[in-house]
C-alpha cells in the first residue's frame, strides 16, 4: 500500500532540488548580491568536486588547494598575458587541474588511509612554493584585476548578474556530471572498492586504475572551479593554493554532510555565508553578550573555523543533509542506515 | 678547497645549520610517531605545539624573567598537561570512529590553536635575543656556535632516551603491548586509558621541548607550525612510523639534504624534501624503515 502510494508522488529528494534549483535561479532579484552568489557557487562546486573523491572513494585530499589555484592561476595568467576568451580559460583551468591530478594522484594512490592525506599535503605544499617562487603568479601579490571579458565574443560577463547565471549553469551541469559518475557502473565499482578494496580485487576490479580516475575527475573539476573563481572574481593568490584552503573544502563537506550528493553544496552556502557574516554575528553576540571580545570575530575566521570543526565532529558528524536525511528516515519509521554506517566504521586494524 | 664551487667552510657551517634543523624535525616527527603508534591519530597539532612550546620559552623569559633552563623543562610539561586536557576533552571520544574523524578533529583545534596564538602573539615572529649558551666551539676544520651543538646534543639525548623507554623499560613494554591489543591489555589490570593519554601528552611534549630549544635559533611564530607540519608530515611518509631510529634518521637526513640545496639550488630548498618523498614513494611505496599497514 504504502509503496504504491509513494511512487505515485514526485519523490521528496527531486521535489527538494527542484526548489534549490528555483532558489538559485530566483536569488538574484530577491536580494542576494550576484558577487556572493557567484562565490558560493564556485565553492559549491569546488567541495562537490572535493566530496566526488571523499564521499565515494574514502580517500580525503588535503592537496585539493593545489589544483583550485593552479586552475585559477592559469585561467587568470590566460586572460592576461594571452587574452584569452573567459572560455578558453576555463577550459585551460579544467585541463590544469586534471592534469596536476594525473601527476598528483598517480603519486598519492599508492597508500591509502592518512598516509595518502600526508602525501597530497605534503604534493600541494609544493606546488604552493612553486607558487610563490615563479614569476607568472605575482609571488605575493597575487593576480589581480582578471578582465571577466565576453562569453563566446557575446555574452557581456561584466556585468554580476551575467556572470552568476553563467556559473550557475557550468556549477549545475558539473553537478549533474557528478551524479552521473556516482550512479554510473564506474561509480558502483568506486563504492564497492571502498567499502571492500580485497573483495572487490577478487571480483576482478583494479582499485588503482579507478581511484585514479575518480582523483583525475575531482582535479579536473576543482581546477575549473579555481577558474571560474579567478574570472568571477578577478583574482587570484596565494592563499587559493595554501593547505588550508583543502581543509576549508574538507570542512564544507563535513558541514553539509558526507557521502550525500547535495552535501557539500549545503556545506559551502552554510560557510561562505557564515565567513561572509562573521563580522555582523561578531557584534550581534558581543551585544547579546556584553561580551567585547566577540565584536573581534570577523577578524579570527580561522578560529570559528576551527570550532565549527570540532563541534562537527564531536556532536554533528552527520552534517545538515545527513541529518535532515536521518530526520526524513524517522518519520518514515525506517532505520537511519547507509549514510551513518560507513562514516562510523572501525578503524582497520 | 672547493666542492663544485663552494668553499668548504660554508659548506660545512651550512651542513652544521642542517644538521640542527635536522633534529627539529627528528624531534617532532618521534613525537607524532609515538602518538600514532598509540592512538592511531595523526596528530594535527603537532606544528602548533611546537610554536607553543617555542612562545612559552620567549615568554617566560621576557615576560616573567624564568631563564632559558626553567622553561626548557617547564614548556614541554605544561604544553605535555595541555595535551592531556584535549586528549581527555576532545580525542577520547572519537578512538571508535574512522582515522579521517581523528585527522578533523586536530585539524580543528591546530586552528583554534594557532589562531589564539595570533591573536595573543600577532603572526610576526619574536626574537629571542642571544642564545643562552654563547661562545663557538672551534673544531679545526669548521666553527660551531655552542648554543647549535647543545640543541644537537639534546635532542640526540632525548631520542635516544625515548628509544630506550619504549624498548627497554617495563613501561615501554606495556606501551608496546597496548598498542598490539589493548583490551587484552586492560584485562591484565593495566589502565589503558591512562597510558593514552600520557602517551599523547608526552608526544606533544616532544614537539614543546623542540620548539623551546627551536625559539633561540628561529624566528617561530604563529604560521611556523603551519610549515613545520607540513615538513614532519613528509618525514614520516618518508621515512615510515614502524621504527623509532627510522624517523629520527629521516628527520636529520633530510635536514641535511634541505641545507646541501640551499648551498646548491636555494630557490628549490624549501621543495626539496617533498621531492624525496616522491621518488621514495616510487621506489618503496612504503617509506624507507616502514613495513605494510
Amino acid at each position: 500500500m504504502t509503496a504504491s502510494f509513494t511512487s505515485r508522488r514526485i519523490s521528496p529528494r527531486a521535489s527538494a532540488y527542484a526548489l534549490l534549483l528555483i532558489a538559485l535561479i530566483a536569488a538574484p532579484w530577491v536580494g542576494l548580491y550576484p558577487v556572493l552568489g557567484t562565490k558560493i557557487l564556485c565553492y559549491a562546486l569546488f567541495a562537490c568536486a572535493f566530496h566526488l573523491l571523499l564521499g565515494y572513494t574514502g580517500l580525503a585530499s588535503l592537496g585539493h588547494a593545489a589544483f583550485l589555484g593552479v586552475g585559477g592561476y592559469l585561467a587568470g595568467y590566460g586572460v592576461k598575458a594571452w587574452a584569452l576568451p573567459p572560455e578558453l580559460a576555463l577550459l585551460a583551468g579544467l585541463a590544469a587541474g586534471a592534469l596536476l591530478g594525473l601527476v598528483i594522484g598517480f603519486i598519492s594512490i599508492r597508500r591509502s588511509g592518512i598516509y595518502f592525506t600526508m602525501i597530497t599535503l605534503a604534493l600541494a605544499q609544493m606546488v604552493y612554493f612553486l607558487c610563490v617562487q615563479i614569476p607568472q603568479t605575482g609571488g605575493e601579490d597575487g593576480l589581480q584585476g582578471i578582465d571577466r571579458g565576453l562569453l563566446f565574443g557575446v555574452l557581456d560577463l561584466r556585468d554580476d548578474t551575467a556572470m552568476y547565471y553563467t556559473v550557475l549553469v557550468i556549477a549545475v551541469a558539473c553537478f549533474l556530471f557528478i551524479a552521473r559518475v556516482v550512479y554510473s557502473p564506474f561509480g558502483q565499482a568506486l563504492q564497492a572498492i571502498k567499502d571492500n578494496e580485497p573483495r572487490a580485487i577478487s571480483l576482478g576490479y583494479h582499485p588503482p586504475h579507478y581511484k585514479l580516475i575518480v582523483f583525475i575527475l575531482s582535479a579536473a573539476l576543482t581546477g575549473l572551479a579555481g577558474a571560474l573563481k579567478a574570472i568571477s572574481l578577478g583574482f587570484v593568490t596565494l592563499s587559493d593554493v595554501h593547505w588550508m584552503t583543502s581543509g576549508h573544502a574538507l570542512l564544507m563537506t563535513l558541514v553539509g554532510g558526507m557521502g550525500i550528493l547535495s552535501g557539500p553544496v549545503v556545506g559551502a552556502l552554510a560557510l561562505v555565508v557564515l565567513e561572509n557574516k562573521m563580522g555582523e554575528l561578531g557584534t550581534l553576540i558581543a551585544g547579546a553578550t556584553g561580551i567585547a571580545w566577540f565584536t573581534t570575530l570577523g577578524e579570527s575566521v580561522m578560529m570559528v573555523m576551527g570550532i565549527v570543526f570540532v563541534i562537527c565532529v564531536l556532536a554533528f558528524r552527520r552534517g545538515i543533509m545527513g541529518e535532515v536525511v536521518a530526520l526524513q528516515q524517522r518519520r518514515r519509521g525506517t532505520p537511519a542506515s547507509s549514510s551513518t554506517t560507513s562514516a562510523s566504521r572501525e578503524p582497520q586494524p | 678547497m672547493d666542492i663544485f664551487g663552494v668553499p668548504i667552510t660554508a659548506l660545512l657551517a651550512q651542513l652544521m645549520i642542517g644538521l640542527v634543523n635536522g633534529c627539529f624535525y627528528a624531534v617532532l616527527s618521534l613525537g607524532l610517531a609515538v602518538i600514532f603508534g598509540m592512538l592511531h591519530v595523526i596528530n594535527f597539532t603537532h606544528g602548533a605545539m611546537f610554536v607553543l612550546g617555542a612562545l612559552f620559552s620567549w615568554a617566560g623569559l621576557y615576560y616573567f624573567d624564568i631563564n632559558y633552563w626553567v622553561m626548557l623543562a617547564l614548556a614541554p610539561l605544561i604544553v605535555g598537561v595541555f595535551g592531556i586536557v584535549l586528549e581527555r576533552l576532545f580525542l577520547r571520544r572519537i578512538y571508535h570512529l574512522d582515522y579521517l574523524y581523528g585527522l578533523l578533529l586536530t585539524l580543528g583545534l591546530t586552528l583554534i590553536i594557532e589562531g589564539a596564538v595570533r591573536s595573543a602573539f600577532g603572526v610576526s615572529g619574536r626574537p629571542y635575543g642571544p642564545p643562552p649558551i654563547s661562545g663557538i666551539t672551534n673544531l679545526g676544520f669548521l666553527m660551531i656556535p655552542n648554543y647549535r651543538l647543545w640543541v644537537i646534543i639534546a635532542s640526540l639525548l632525548v631520542c635516544a632516551a625515548t628509544w630506550f623507554v619504549i624498548e627497554r623499560t617495563r613501561l615501554g613494554s606495556y606501551l608496546r603491548a597496548a598498542t598490539e591489543n589493548p583490551k587484552l591489555v586492560e584485562a591484565f589490570g593495566i589502565n589503558v586509558p591512562m597510558m593514552v593519554s600520557l602517551t599523547f601528552g608526552f608526544g606533544v611534549a616532544l614537539a614543546a621541548f623542540a620548539g623551546a630549544l627551536a625559539a633561540p635559533v628561529m624566528q617561530v611564530s604563529a604560521l611556523t607550525g603551519q610549515t613545520m607540519i607540513v615538513i614532519v608530515f613528509a618525514v614520516v611518509v618518508i621515512g615510515g612510523m614502524g621504527s623509532i631510529l627510522g624517523t629520527v634518521v629521516t628527520g636529520v637526513c633530510l635536514g641535511l639534504v634541505e641545507a646541501l640545496t640551499k648551498v646548491y639550488y636555494p630557490e628549490a630548498s624549501s621543495m626539496v624534501m617533498f621531492l624525496v618523498m616522491v621518488l621514495v614513494l616510487m621506489v618503496r611505496p612504503h617509506g624507507l624503515f616502514g613495513g605494510r599497514e
